[in-house]
């Protein structure tokens, strides 16, 4: 008889819907259906089971081709390469739960390393804005629950959020918001004409990088000053229009998305929105949210602020304090630098997703790949080492993009063999810890600095 | 199994009766016994010193997600004020006012604590606090999750459904694996979410109906009628604001009629803390004065009323709260940054920075009205020492706390650093105060009062046999004490020892062993409820964002716990 | 007044942080003793000898102390890092942080620097010949209360976020600015002889901002009040004068909304 198992998370995208039943084969080994879930978070399912996967960890060979080593092996030659590097960076975390992301930090900070996640080239943008302005944010239900106007900023969830509108933001029923979408209004501002808005009752289309002068115009207007006949691309009477709109809302929410944080001035863009989101609070609420990408791309930022204090760009190299500051401790700007000698690559795919530059200086040291499949990360890696897949075969805690944390389960087992991140990265650890006990035990006297040249 | 025989120290132990007797203690297999047990125990000399039952913190921000929204949006809380890794520890410690899971615990244990109860966990986040709870080490943990502005129980009481309310109560403590019922400006922070709020107990939640007077009345109810160990545990409403007190002191008086039915040795039906915020007079920052003494006057007076500081520290710091519209308050004074994470159906929170100068008159006033607190107090096993942390100050302030209690010379030396100290004198009484606490009222204060308050002093805050083993002893001796009040915040800052659960866990203020950590919560059985089922099921159904069965904390993430169980299906 | 000589000779393999490079660090020390400073090339601490020749002892206070870095220093950070007083003077390039959270005394670089420099500053003169990077003069990450005091000029032009959250001092930048100047500021000075690119002084409370040359797109919470002569830099000329940012709140000071000012050359 096939199970289903019910309620079960999906691990795509930040909208980390938990309503999915997934139907299992007899046997525990197939996934034979998925309801609820949107097109892709479907065919994450069924991209478990369907193809071949690595099951055991493969190191790169002389000739080029992989060889199938141990997990034993792997895990040897992972805690060398992290012990012998002078700067290794651990990177990734895209599509990991968050006790894998605490193992992870544990090793990180045994083996002095730089630990960083993939918000370093997406969303980090809204980090930096709330270091300096704060997050006047709520939980998606009070946006179901309370919100009369919507508004999405640089964010086409169509497209990368499937069901984020229908869940939380634009069709749902809420308490009091019983008559759904005609209770509320949506607003769309966007360099695009995107799916998302098709469905807006009003349309701004904002020029290309000028969002900032428009949040600005926004706050004037909204602060009872004049702006200029047109800003960003944006007549005067529409941004009173909707400054008005905002103003005379009962509970508004801002969702912006990567328009916002890749676009020039990046973390300004938030930041400002962030300003716009007080000044309104002081008429009526207003809350404001980062469309995060990946199911738990929150997670890494959540576990090491509470490891550490910083959620991302974390330089552990020092070993006894922890050191961030993007721009410096990011991983592509360290890559472009050429200041980081070993790479792990974990549950992301820095391959396809660093700029070439960054590539061809990580590849001259040694380079891992933790990844449940193959990606162009693992095939020109030193080291692959697969894992189970989080959500489907591993179970943990994700966050939500609004900070929520959800509960995942495991729906199958992994392949025969086939190790958590959180286990791989606890037996790294424990190598480590051998490694420096030995290190500890032949380590010389330091000789005297050369190079003196005293004027005595 | 192991023993330990802690000699010739001055034991002091108010749950005993104990005023520094020179006294062993014996350690055997994680408990306290009778020395005669012990066969062949380790030694430890506490000869000079003075030993107390391990602490315990009634009141502490130190685990979930507003603690952590904390530490992320301030990087400069780390940057130059974060201490070397201490190489006796696992773990760096990162942060000042918002520590690390790491340096949160490993200072508890340094000061001597062993006990941190999480003053506000929002339930729709319970997985999120019991990851940090993993992650704090050494200390156990509980956490109460928050009830005044949980959409269920202001269904409930409107209607005046008392057991009905009391069987979510249940639910929900078990769904998040808390402790108690955590009420925080009752009412005000539903109201936020229209970003309003109730400035008073009368004035009623938008929408539901109900007034925050009524929320109060109806979860003492609540918890007298499910028998929990620790009472109703309430942040006022109007903190922070000049002529807050008369609010408070009706707040306080709600508790009137009621007297508290538990099997756990409690003694109040409510808790009130961070005092401080809630006792000021004036009707403006001009004329903003302390009324500590007309709230002291009353809680002297009704002794089924508990009550801690929120002593201010005069540092730079963090505050958080789940009171939404506060914080937001607070951001248009100081104009710092400010997050808020309004949570459905349950609760608020605002986080922002702030600087307790003593510069500013506002601040001096408040340092002087949270000593008075202590100071007016006739009965310290009701008064105790927090700072709400990390609002008033961070938690590792408190033994500069105990020294400004017990050193009227080292009170006379903050007040000389105050800018305006003539308008502080004024609008305070502390000026008039000789009063210098003693050890014992000290213990009182930080471990057999708060246990007490808690019902959980048959394990924690005392050191008589078959409780727990956690011990903690000072470098300070009553018969000798120092002259130096340096010296007195020096020995409360690093404890010369700590035991927990009888493994010697600091030693001459160095953290040098980490045992496990609990996780402590209550789980109440109450009769079948049909209705709340159902009610829970409907509003999972149509308001969450989650689904129910997600929602209960799976068992796999719960750590270590220890379980308190009460019966109340009778 | 003594001077050290720091010649890099062996250069680091990835970057090297010389925190420890500062008049206060080498004041009262020998040759050898400075040699034996900390530095870090990523986890690997070494003696500062490890990688430079050291010649010369320190003076027997910061105030009498000069360095004199030689050699490629394009990939040292952090060179006088909180300093309180005395004299750095780098004879080429340097990388990041360079003057961050100085206090007092003088740097000359006479090449390019990085990122973060003079970061944090709350006193002192950071002059630099050549280029500087993002985040000259900005605050770091999530203070805000950024650059207090002191002055920092650079002949060329420079990257994006210059005087994030400045509070007070002046910064002097010959060349042009890339975006965003002075965003969140509540204080201070800055001059720039060339263009600005664009969001000059947004969202700032407080402060003054002039422009030689052009700004490319001037943002609209802006407003021009009219013309004032004044002198700027040791040289007198006409201004365009506006107020902003008017989203941004501002206090009241004798009964009057206190704006930042923005200038433009005319
Ligand atoms: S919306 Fe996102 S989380 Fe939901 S089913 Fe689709 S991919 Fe999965
Ligand atoms: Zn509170
Ligand atoms: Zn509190």
């Amino acid at each position: 008889m096939p199970k289903k198992v019910e309620n079960v998370g999906c691990p795509y995208c930040g909208v980390c819907c938990d309503d999915l039943v997934v139907t299992v084969s007899d046997d525990g080994k197939q996934i034979i259906e998925v309801e609820n879930a949107c097109a892709i978070g479907n065919q994450i399912f069924h991209h478990a089971t369907g193809g071949e996967r690595v099951k055991l960890p493969r190191l790169r060979q002389p000739d080029g081709t992989y060889k199938d080593i141990s997990y034993d092996e792997a895990v040897d030659y992972a805690a060398k390469v992290l012990y012998n590097a002078k700067k290794p960076l651990i990177y990734g975390f895209g599509s990991t739960n968050c006790e894998g992301m605490a193992a992870a930090a544990k090793v990180a900070e045994k083996a002095g390393a730089v630990l960083d996640n993939c918000a370093s080239i997406c969303h980090g943008s809204s980090f930096l804005a709330i270091f300096d302005n704060g997050y006047p944010s709520c939980t998606l239900g009070e946006t179901k629950n309370r919100a009369d106007v919507v508004l999405y900023w640089g964010a086409n969830p169509a497209h990368a959020h499937p069901r984020h509108m229908s869940r939380y933001s634009i069709f749902p029923r809420g308490f009091f918001t019983g008559k759904g979408q005609k209770s509320r209004k949506i607003i769309v501002i966007d360099p695009r004409h995107t799916d998302t808005a098709q469905v807006a009752d009003i349309y701004l289309q904002v020029r290309q990088g000028h969002d900032y002068e428009l949040f600005d115009a926004f706050r004037a207007v909204v602060r009872g000053h004049e702006i200029p006949e047109e800003v960003a691309g944006i007549k005067r009477e529409q941004i009173l229009e909707v400054a008005n709109i905002m103003k005379k809302a009962r509970f508004g929410t801002i969702f912006y998305g990567m328009g916002l944080c890749h676009s020039d001035g990046r973390n300004h863009n938030v930041d400002i929105a962030i300003s716009l989101t007080r000044d309104l609070n002081d008429y009526t609420k207003w809350t404001i949210m980062a469309m995060r990408g990946h199911y738990n791309i929150t997670g890494p930022g959540a576990v090491w602020s509470w490891q550490y204090g910083f959620p991302y760009c974390l330089d552990l190299t020092k070993k006894d304090i922890a050191h961030m500051n993007p721009g410096e401790t990011s991983s592509v700007d360290l890559a472009m630098r050429d200041e980081v000698d070993a790479f792990i690559n974990i549950g992301t795919d820095a391959g396809a997703h660093f700029p070439i530059e960054a590539v061809k200086h990580l590849r001259k040291h040694p380079w891992i790949t933790i990844d449940p499949n193959i990606c162009m990360a693992s095939e020109i890696s030193d080291l692959h080492i697969p894992v189970g897949i989080v959500g489907v075969e591993v179970p943990g805690i994700v966050y939500r993009m609004d900070n929520v944390p959800i509960q995942y389960r495991k729906v199958i087992d992994p392949p025969e063999g086939v190790i958590s991140d959180e286990e791989l990265f606890e037996r790294i650890h424990k190598r480590l810890c051998e490694l420096e006990a030995e290190g500890a035990a032949k380590a010389e006297i330091k000789a005297a600095p050369a190079g003196v040249r005293a004027e005595e | 199994m192991s023993e330990l025989i802690i000699k010739n120290g001055f034991v002091v132990d108010p749950l005993q009766g104990i005023k520094g007797d020179r006294m062993d203690i014996g350690v055997k297999d994680g408990k306290i016994v009778e020395t005669g047990t012990l066969s062949n125990p380790k030694t430890i000399d506490a000869a000079g010193m003075t030993v107390m039952a391990g602490g315990v913190d009634v009141h502490s921000h130190v685990v979930g997600p507003k603690v952590n929204v904390g530490r992320l949006f301030r990087p400069e809380d780390k940057l130059f004020k974060s201490p070397l890794k201490s190489p006796t520890c696992s773990r760096m410690e990162m942060g000042f006012s918002v520590p690390s899971t790491f340096k949160t615990g490993y200072d508890y244990a340094r000061m001597g604590y062993v006990f941190v109860n999480e003053a506000a966990m929002p339930p729709l986040h319970s997985p999120h606090v019991h990851e940090e709870i993993r992650d704090t080490p050494i200390i156990d943990n509980a956490a109460m999750p928050v009830f005044g502005n949980n959409w269920f129980t202001l269904e409930y009481l409107k209607n005046n459904e008392i057991e009905n309310n009391a069987a979510y109560t249940a639910w929900l403590l078990r769904a998040t694996r808390g402790f108690g019922i955590k009420v925080v400006n009752p009412g005000g922070s539903e109201a936020w979410g229209w970003g309003l709020n109730c400035v008073n107990i009368h004035d009623p939640v938008p929408y539901f109906d109900i007034t925050p007077a009524e929320i109060v009345k109806g979860l003492i109810e609540t918890n007298e009628h499910l028998g929990l160990p620790h009472s109703v545990h309430l942040h006022c409403n109007n903190l922070g604001n000049p002529g807050n007190y008369v609010d408070t002191l009706e707040s306080l008086k709600l508790a009137e009629g009621y007297a508290p039915k538990n099997d756990f040795g409690r003694k109040q039906v409510m808790h009130i803390t961070h005092l401080q915020f809630h006792s000021y007079g004036g009707d403006s920052w001009g004329n903003f004065e302390s009324k500590a003494k007309d709230v002291m006057d009353y809680v002297n007076a009704h002794d089924n009323l508990t009550v801690d500081m929120g002593q201010v520290t005069l540092d730079e710091t963090t505050t958080m709260t789940a009171d939404g519209p506060f914080e937001h308050h607070l951001c248009s004074l100081n104009h710092l940054k400010w997050a808020n994470v309004d949570v459905e159906l349950e609760t608020a929170a605002g986080v922002v920075p702030y600087i307790y100068s003593p510069k500013v008159k506002v601040c001096t006033i408040q340092w002087a009205v949270g000593l008075e607190l202590a100071l007016f107090s006739k009965d310290l096993m009701r008064t105790f020492i927090t700072t709400d942390h990390p609002n008033a100050g961070p938690f590792t302030r408190y033994p500069r706390v105990i020294t400004w209690l017990m050193s009227r010379a080292a009170r006379d030396a903050t007040m000389k650093t105050f800018k305006w100290l003539d308008k502080t004198i004024d609008a305070t009484s502390i000026d008039g105060i000789d009063r210098e606490l003693t050890l014992y009222e000290i213990a009182q204060m930080t471990r057999a009062g708060p246990a007490q308050a808690l019902g959980i002093s048959n394990t924690y805050g005392g050191l008589a046999p078959g409780m727990d083993a956690d011990i903690a002893v000072y470098a300070l001796n009553p018969e000798n004490m120092p002259s130096d009040p340096a010296m007195i915040e020096k020995a409360f800052s690093r404890c010369a020892w700590l035991v927990k659960d009888g493994v010697v866990t600091v030693r001459d203020g160095e953290v040098v062993a980490e045992p496990a950590k609990r996780t402590v919560w209550v789980d109440v059985k109450v009769p079948e409820n049909a209705q709340v089922q159902r009610d829970i099921y409907e509003h999972f159904l149509r308001h969450y964002s989650v689904k129910l069965d997600n929602y209960s904390l799976f068992e796999e993430h719960l750590h270590n716990p220890r379980v308190i169980e009460v019966d109340a299906t009778e | 007044m003594k001077t050290v000589i720091l010649t890099l000779t062996n250069p680091p393999e990835l970057m090297l942080e010389g925190q420890n490079i500062t008049p206060d660090n080498v004041a009262g020390k020998k040759a050898a003793e400075i040699a034996a400073l900390d530095v870090w090339e990523g986890k690997q601490k070494s003696a500062l000898g490890t990688y430079f020749a050291v010649a010369g002892d320190g003076g027997a206070t910061a105030a009498e102390t000069k360095i004199i870095l030689r050699g490629d220093c394009t990939r040292v950070k952090r060179i006088g890092q909180q300093m309180t007083a005395g004299e750095i003077v780098i004879e080429g390039n340097a990388d990041m942080y360079i003057g961050g959270w100085m206090k007092g005394g003088k740097i000359h670089v006479k090449g390019n620097v990085d990122s973060f420099c003079g970061i944090g500053m709350e006193g002192g003169e950071l002059v630099i010949d050549g280029n500087a990077g993002h985040h000259l003069g900005a605050s770091p990450r999530g203070e805000w209360r950024g650059m207090q005091g002191g002055l920092i000029r650079v002949a060329g032009s420079v990257g994006n976020d210059t005087a994030t959250f400045i509070n007070g001092g002046t910064i002097v930048i010959g060349g042009d600015a890339d975006i965003h100047v002075s965003t969140h500021g509540e204080g201070g000075t800055v001059i720039i002889k060339g263009n600005a690119k664009g969001r000059v002084g947004g969202q700032m409370v407080k402060g003054n901002i002039y422009v030689y040359g052009t700004i490319e797109n001037p943002l609209p919470g802006f407003q021009m009040v009219g013309e004032v002569e004044q002198e700027v830099d040791g040289e007198t000329a006409t201004f365009t004068h506006y107020i902003g940012d008017l989203g941004e709140r501002h206090p009241t000071a004798k009964g009057k909304t206190v704006y930042a000012n923005l200038y433009t050359r005319n």
